[in-house]
């Protein structure tokens, strides 16, 4: 029996070609620093503008409402998972009732029946509210030409950020949801009540 | 004995003589043709019978010959006999300009969505459904996407290359600037 065991380990095992100089984890580049809203400082006082610091807390706390339809809603969830967590910016809390979130990303294909339902679903939510298109079928009908996908969701409601990709990448909707984030950091307070505001949302025939 | 494709092809024709035709069976299915009168007695028969016993109605769908005047729309019923394990499929024929087909939902209640579909496709109206209208398309759509005189693309885009799709002419090679 003994010989058995030694026959086993004469063979040249293969050598390890990878991950055999791992790089030291340097602290200094891993961390990430916000910046602060420009302002006047003081002794326990810190003037900025009111639509900076309102950013700033707007946009690190998006509750997304995810309205997945199809194969990107699969990659939603890898987006929400830990490997590319999206809680990290702020994402927590998934809202799937419109009344509480900001955030409706749609993902998936979405039929022309199915149009009239994403409306009534935007409608729902409450300002300031913010749309994200991921996928190519939700920005423009993507593979599917045909008599029955809306082609493009922007034919129903008006979208902020596009995020292209069949589907796209963990790492392009984090990026969507980035310039998302850039989008709601700058917003000025008066936005929503502007005319050309109202001009965008009165040719969705939304009041 | 146990059921066969012969037992079951000889009792139909004891039964409706003449009027059942094209028997044939590709891939071990019977599959045969019925006049569109008939189609709701064969079925009932084929229910009702001690050993034929088919009583489950797989599928039911239409395809569309525009080629073939008079017999452009094929209703196509799948039926299985649960017990024997037996399958058949049976088709019946009508023209495209009044396609009227009795309705399969007083012996098979499966047939009521399958009807409606095939109305949404085809634009088959079977005479006697309780609900028939539009169940996958939009309700205000007034064709019927599946007949073959009707284009797959989506007709409201205005963005697109015909080239791509095989209309229009692709521009030569060589006349786009190269970037080289």
């Amino acid at each position: 029996m003994i010989f058995l065991y030694i026959k086993i380990f004469t063979y040249m095992s293969r050598p390890v070609r990878f991950n055999i100089h791992p790089i030291q984890a340097d602290i200094k580049d891993n961390i990430s620093l916000a910046n602060m809203p420009e302002g006047y400082t003081g002794e326990g006082f810190f003037a900025s503008r009111l639509s900076d610091v309102v950013g700033l807390a707007r946009k690190n706390s998006i509750w997304p409402m995810p309205f997945a339809t199809s194969c990107c809603g699969i990659e939603f969830m890898a987006v929400m998972a830990s490997h590319y967590d999206l809680a990290r910016f702020g994402a927590e809390r998934l809202a799937f009732s419109p009344r509480q979130c900001d955030l409706l990303m749609v993902m998936g294909t979405i039929a022309k029946k199915m149009g009239p339902i994403v409306k009534q679903v935007y409608l729902q939510m409450a300002e300031p509210r913010w749309v994200l298109a991921m996928g190519a079928c939700a920005s423009s009908g993507g593979i599917f030409d045909t008599y029955s996908v809306l082609q493009g969701i922007d034919q129903v409601i008006p979208v902020d950020v596009y995020v292209p990709g069949c589907p796209p990448r963990p790492e392009a909707v984090i990026d969507g949801f980035m310039r998302i984030q850039d989008l709601v950091s700058q917003e000025s307070v008066r936005r929503r009540n502007s005319e050309q505001y109202k001009a965008l949302l009165g040719s969705y025939g939304i009041q | 004995m146990a059921l066969t494709n012969e037992t079951i092809k000889d009792r139909l024709i004891a039964k409706f003589g003449e009027q059942l035709s094209h028997f044939e069976e590709p891939y071990g299915l019977l599959t045969f043709e019925a006049p569109r009168e008939l189609n709701l007695k064969v079925m009932q028969f084929l229910f009702d019978d001690e050993e034929l016993r088919f009583q489950f109605l797989t599928d039911l769908t239409a395809v569309h010959y525009p080629d073939q005047a008079g017999r452009e729309l094929a209703v196509v019923y799948h039926l299985h006999n649960l017990a024997d394990n037996i399958r058949l499929r049976f088709k019946v024929f009508t023209g495209s300009d009044k396609p009227d087909i009795f309705t399969a939902t007083q012996l098979y209640s499966s047939a009521n969505w399958m009807e409606r579909e095939t109305y949404d496709f085809f634009g088959i109206n079977f005479v006697g459904h309780p609900n028939l209208k539009r169940i996958l398309n939009v309700d205000e759509m007034e064709y019927f996407p599946l007949r073959k005189e009707f284009p797959l693309e989506d007709q409201t885009r205005i963005d697109k290359d015909d080239a791509m799709f095989g209309r229009g002419t692709l521009p030569a090679a060589g006349t786009i600037a190269d970037k080289n």
